[in-house]
């Protein structure tokens, strides 16, 4: 339960489970493919284990349109059907102010300076998370 | 009142999600190379993003063309070119007009991509296609944009 | 010979002077080479001030001959605006005001017509008037369209400096840990709400901030259009994990935003920067207890 596992994924989207949380590395562009692929993979996973939280680090994407926008909120509203709660942490200055110049200011959509933020803001609810932030990434 | 300088004007496909990211990351490489502020960048890229998916997605298909111009003023712009032979667009009012803070402009993206430039025209008939012609300069226009 | 056709009254006055500027380019290029205009920009050598005088009477007979004497959008013009534009500018850089270019650029009119006053000196007065009328127009268009290229270079030169002056009259205060200002003093306008956007946003990346404020104490007015600057820095720095506060909203404003009908609910409002970093500090699970000793001590 505490352990840090890789989530198998065909995509080049790193996945990490520490503890009840997802941790979601995004980085450089996306195919829409692989996001609609992540998508449905994230879904799996919160579904089928005790998944209460999905954080999405965005620190290393340098492009936001309408669709990916539309994948953080589809990921949130469904991840919250499931119960657990959806951060997306370390969205660029760039990025947020031409998400807001697009008409996109996703107001459903949690967010955080950092990874180790988000996973504070969902510790202070999710009580039972481990020490997530020491734990690091093994081989699967 | 712009003129090509005619050094480089590039031509990608749009066929594939493949093709959505060469069009990404050249449109980056290109506003990098002119100057671009980062935000500007940003902003041009993700405008070239939705209109080159619209062409995809809307227009089966098409091509995007890039060529550096320069104001009369010597100032430093891209523009873009997206050309689908798509069905056209029936009401371009209704297809620039997606709601701006509903969020709910998430299938053309069009009038978004019109926020994100400087300067943004569409020619769109029925049966034959459309074509939508986006500028941004590296410094703000020399005339003022339309009010959105 | 095109003046017996002027004086059967043939000729179309504007083809006339397109033929006469085609006929008399070389005189008209030397002539123009030695008027102020020229002579201060081309400095080098002569024979380049007389190329581009050719350039221009090439310019000229080509939008003489599409008809549009009086439209500075013809496309004659284009090939001449680049270079006007630099003449423009190198007059500008030398210190010539906007009116003395125009002035310099309006020498160069009677160097042309007197040559056409000339050539038609035998043609019935009413053709010569016609003519001289097409031409002087043209050369009037041609200093609208030589005054347009230079307002527009100074114009992006002050635009280019007032952005300078922008980056420099915006500094961002660290107040606390994880808390940052920006005191915005004097008129709002969109490209310094801009340049106050990626300020602030920046500051946010850079100290951490998990909260930034606004202060507008010192902006005078408020219209719908800062009000929606303010909103969209407010939703940018949302999307990026933080939260920002406008304080410094003076009663008047508060009745102007009312009054526009402007909705700001969306955003979180302080009354002072004091109000907003207490609230702030609250917020980092900081509290400000008063020292007893302190006030006993004060005056």
């Amino acid at each position: 339960m505490t352990g840090a596992a890789t989530f198998p994924h065909e995509g080049h989207v790193p996945v990490l489970r520490l503890g009840g949380v997802l941790l979601v590395t995004l980085q450089g562009d996306l195919y829409d493919s692989t996001a609609e692929q992540l998508q449905q993979d994230i879904g799996a996973t919160v579904a089928d284990s005790a998944i209460n939280g999905v954080v999405i680090d965005l620190s290393g994407v340098e492009v936001v349109d309408s669709f990916m926008g539309r994948v953080l909120s589809d990921v949130a509203a469904m991840t919250r059907l499931l119960a657990a709660q959806t951060v997306v942490a370390g969205m660029r200055p760039a990025v947020a102010i031409t998400l807001v110049e697009l008409g996109l200011t996703l107001p459903g959509l949690r967010t955080a300076l950092n990874t180790e933020e988000a996973l504070r803001l969902l510790g202070a609810e999710v009580s039972a998370l481990p020490r997530a932030g020491r734990a690091h990434r093994e081989s699967p | 009142m712009t003129h090509s300088t005619g050094s480089v004007s590039a031509c990608l496909p749009i066929h594939s999600d493949l093709d959505l990211v060469r069009v990404r990351q050249h449109v980056r490489q290109m506003t990098a190379q002119l100057g671009f502020r980062l935000v500007e960048q940003t902003k041009l890229v993700t405008a070239a993003s939705e209109l080159a998916r619209n062409a995809l997605i809307h227009g089966g298909g098409g091509q995007m063309e890039c060529t550096p111009v320069s104001s009369s003023g010597g100032v430093q712009g891209l523009r873009l070119v997206f050309s689908d032979q798509g069905p056209g667009i029936a009401d371009l009012d209704q297809a620039l007009s997606d709601g701006y803070t509903s969020g709910e402009g998430l299938g053309m993206g069009l009038g978004g991509a019109r926020r994100l430039v400087h300067e943004f025209s569409i020619d769109s008939r029925r049966g034959v296609g459309t074509t939508v012609t986006v500028t941004s300069w590296t410094s703000r226009p020399p005339r003022p944009r339309e009010a959105p | 010979m095109p003046e017996q056709q002027a004086a059967e009254h043939q000729t179309n006055p504007v083809e006339e002077v397109e033929a006469f500027l085609r006929r008399r380019r070389e005189q008209i290029a030397q002539r123009w080479a030695d008027a102020t205009l020229f002579r201060t920009v081309f400095t080098v050598s002569r024979d380049e001030a007389v190329e581009a005088g050719r350039t221009v009477v090439e310019a000229l007979a080509a939008v003489a001959a599409s008809g549009r004497v009086e439209d500075a959008e013809a496309d004659g013009f284009a090939v001449v605006r680049e270079q006007l534009a630099r003449t423009a500018h190198s007059r500008a850089r030398a210190g010539a005001t906007l009116a003395q270019i125009s002035a310099e650029m309006d020498a160069l009119r009677p160097l042309v017509t007197d040559l056409l006053l000339d050539e038609l000196s035998e043609a019935p007065a009413e053709h010569l008037r016609e003519c001289t009328t097409a031409l002087t127009v043209l050369m009037g268009t041609l200093r609208l369209v030589m005054l347009e290229t230079t307002t527009i270079a100074g114009q992006e030169l002050i635009n280019r400096q007032r952005l300078e002056l922008l980056e420099i009259a915006t500094p961002v205060i660290k107040l606390w840990e994880g808390i940052v200002a920006v005191p915005l003093i004097g008129t709002l306008d969109s490209a310094r709400s801009q340049v106050v956007m990626e300020t602030l946003l920046d500051a946010v990346v850079e100290q951490h901030a998990r909260i930034a404020i606004l202060d507008i104490t010192g902006v005078p007015t408020v219209d719908s259009l800062v009000a929606q600057h303010l909103m969209k820095t407010v939703a940018a720095a949302r999307l990026m994990g933080a939260e920002c506060i406008v304080s410094g909203i003076r009663p008047a404003i508060a009745q102007t935003i009312v009054h526009l009908g402007i909705d700001l609910s969306s955003v979180l409002t302080r009354a002072s920067l004091a109000d907003a970093l207490a609230y702030a500090l609250q917020q980092q699970g900081a509290h400000i207890v008063p020292n007893p000793a302190s006030t006993v001590e004060a005056r």
